[in-house]
């Protein structure tokens, strides 16, 4: 079985190679967001600092629910979806390699790329380790929790909006986390409480998720 | 052994078909007819578990299917309307990811794309393929797989003369080895093994 | 189990058997909502005593107060018949979880107005990033969600499920949002303004409460009642036309 699902994880690493704009697309958009930031709020360095945590963050979370899109929509169009729904493997299990494999494919760039933004908006090297390591659990949470919208969704003709209305609200709690982590390190507060919760947040969603998108994707190819 | 007892199954609250039972053993077709909308498709689906029945119980050499999924998913083959190729890969590459984990060396799948007539182009991206040979490349899964049960939903659809001999051949080889064989189809089938006929319609005519 | 007399709730699971109970039931709950809020507006606005600190304006809080308890009592009703449509296919669960969504959007949407308004004089600004509104916001979007998630799929069942999934993931969250944004709440504002504290309820104030809330439940199940004949009577005319079609 293991065999089939590191076939699956490398399907998915090969249709990246071949498309590597769709990631550079999600990429430019992470950075474009975050620049627009200072652009449209101030360059004065104090509030930049201050607004530093959630504009980064909020701008991966906004990069995560876009990448979502190629998530299920290509495979749904052209048949690969249902012939993956029919793999001699459990469902849920062939959901968590996919994602698994999503979130290195979009979002580990975001994560490796948020240190310099970090520097753009003039925060200390361990604030800087921190936001990092922060965007580091927190983004497969939102891949996780974003995997169900786009299941959901998939194949509507206005998804887009839509899944954005569906997963904000569900979101909140992990941007909260985040954000509150890097801020907290800020005003020298001790964040051990932050990740524990964030620890706790992706185990929970890693064990759940699948099982969530597994029967939104039941339901969208009945 | 497939076996389908009391089957029923509705669309936006009309029902396509109910009380259905059915089963096809080793060696035997099953040709499923009836008019646009009668159900076919989504009886196809049903008998896969893509989508589910509202009564009825499906199982699979004794067992109910539902709770052995993947034991009948290793047994089972399906063909949809859609190819399910990805358009920027070639031939080889999208054969080579359909077929999965099973042990399948390169010049087994050379041989299968030169006699599915894919043997010149088979390092073409399949954006680049009309659409018989996107069916052919599609169908090519066949000559090579393992699994028991064949659900083919149109197989014949864009497939010149030669391809439908081609694939009837293959058909009939499929339950001359004791396979079984479930497929729709609006032609009439040139097929020379003898085929059950299933016509949905029938009951509500 | 004789001298039991079993209450056949499975009946008016039926459509069939529900449209003549629904028509017996709504004039009874519409008007019984007009009494118990004409009383209940009555007590709350000229029995009940003018409050020391917030002079008047506390009294939007009788209709502030009893809309916020219904927006997430009908969000949690709506997750329960969403639970009994995906689990047990009963249809009737999935109209009634449809057509409380609305209902419940709107008593949303009444406590946040209704907040805005109260805030003015209290906080002397319209918005506040307090815990409650906030959560009270968020369950707007799933209400919103809801509906556009199910207004948004053309096949109708895969709607009914796709949406009926999404309140069931959305009532699992409610509480981790809730208490979220709460801790958010602590940390960047220290404590909120809290409406209970200080102001003690005189009996006129609790009454004309009590009242309220039994007026809004009241026309609650009116309202969706009604609006599940009108769903019944449109998703029968689809049927009718698609078997017609198909007869043809």
């Amino acid at each position: 079985m293991h065999k089939m699902l590191w076939a699956l994880f490398n399907r998915d690493m090969t249709l990246f190679m071949q498309r590597k704009q769709d990631v550079v697309t999600v990429l430019g958009f992470f950075l474009i967001a975050v620049a627009l930031f200072p652009l449209g709020i101030s360059s004065d360095p104090d509030l930049l600092r201050t607004i530093a945590p959630g504009a980064i963050w909020i701008a991966a979370l906004f990069s995560t629910v876009l990448a979502l899109d190629r998530l299920f929509s290509e495979d749904l169009d052209d048949g690969t979806l249902e012939q993956q729904m029919l793999m001699p493997v459990p469902i849920s299990l062939m959901l968590l390699v996919r994602l698994v494999a999503h979130w290195v494919i979009t979002s580990l760039p975001i994560v490796l790329l948020a240190p310099l933004m970090g520097l753009q908006f003039g925060l200390a090297f361990n604030e800087i380790a921190i936001l990092t390591l922060s965007l580091l659990i927190g983004t497969p949470i939102l891949v996780l929790l974003g995997a169900i919208g786009a299941a959901l969704t998939v194949g509507l003709k206005s998804s887009g909006g839509l899944v954005t209305l569906l997963l904000l609200p569900l979101y909140v709690p992990v941007l909260i986390l985040g954000t509150s982590a890097v801020s907290s390190t800020m005003n020298g507060v001790d964040v051990t409480a932050h990740f524990s919760l964030l620890g706790a947040a992706l185990i929970v969603s890693l064990v759940l998720s699948p099982f969530a998108v597994a029967t939104a994707l039941k339901i969208t190819l009945d | 052994m497939l076996e389908v007892e009391g089957l029923a199954a509705e669309r936006e609250e009309r029902l396509l078909f109910s009380g259905l039972s059915v089963s096809v053993s080793a060696g035997e077709g099953l040709h499923i007819i009836g008019e646009n909308g009668a159900g076919k498709t989504t009886l196809l689906r049903i008998l896969c578990g893509l989508t589910l029945q509202s009564a009825g119980k499906i199982s699979w050499c004794g067992q109910a299917v539902s709770k052995f999924r993947e034991e009948y998913c290793s047994d089972l083959l399906y063909l949809g309307h859609k190819n399910a190729n990805k358009t920027e890969l070639n031939c080889r590459e999208n054969l080579r990811l359909a077929l999965g984990v099973l042990p399948v060396s390169d010049d087994a799948i050379s041989d299968a794309l030169h006699d599915t007539g894919l043997g010149l182009i088979s390092h073409l991206p399949t954006r680049f393929l009309s659409q018989g040979q996107q069916r052919r490349l599609s169908l090519a899964r066949l000559l090579l797989t393992k699994s028991k049960l064949w659900i083919l939903d149109e197989p014949y659809v864009a497939l010149d003369y030669k391809a439908i001999e081609w694939l009837d051949s293959h058909l009939e080889r499929h339950l001359s080895n004791q396979g079984m064989l479930i497929l729709t189809s609006h032609q009439k089938l040139t097929m020379s093994s003898e085929i059950r006929v299933l016509n949905l319609g029938e009951q509500y005519a | 189990m004789s001298g039991i007399r079993r209450i056949p709730w499975m009946k008016y699971a039926s459509a069939s058997n529900f449209y003549p109970l629904a028509n017996l039931l709504v004039p009874i709950f519409m008007s019984l909502a007009l009494v118990l809020a004409a009383i209940g507006l009555h007590l709350g606005f000229f029995v009940a005593p003018i409050d020391y600190q917030q002079g008047n304006s506390y009294r939007i809080m009788f209709i502030h107060v009893p809309a916020a308890w219904m927006s997430m009592f009908i969000y949690l009703l709506l997750a329960m018949y969403a639970v009994i449509s995906l689990v047990w296919r009963v249809k009737m669960a999935d109209i009634m979880a449809y057509s409380l969504a609305p209902t419940g959007a709107m008593f949303t949407f009444i406590a946040l107005l209704t907040g805005a308004l109260w805030g003015r004089p209290t906080w002397g600004t319209y918005w506040i990033w307090d815990a409650r509104l906030t959560s009270e916001l968020l369950l707007l979007f799933l209400y919103l969600g809801y509906m556009g998630l199910y207004s948004a799929i053309p096949d109708r069942q895969r709607a009914s499920r796709a949406a009926s999934f999404l309140a069931i993931v959305g009532a699992v969250n409610v509480p981790i949002i809730y208490f979220s944004v709460i801790w958010w709440n602590t940390l960047h504002q220290g404590s909120s303004f809290s409406v209970s504290s200080g102001a003690s309820m005189t009996d006129a104030m609790l009454y004309s409460l009590l009242l309220m809330v039994f007026a809004c439940w009241a026309y609650t199940i009116a309202v969706v009642l009604r609006r599940a004949q009108a769903i019944i009577l449109e998703r029968k005319k689809v049927a009718l036309w698609a078997s017609q079609i198909s007869k043809k």
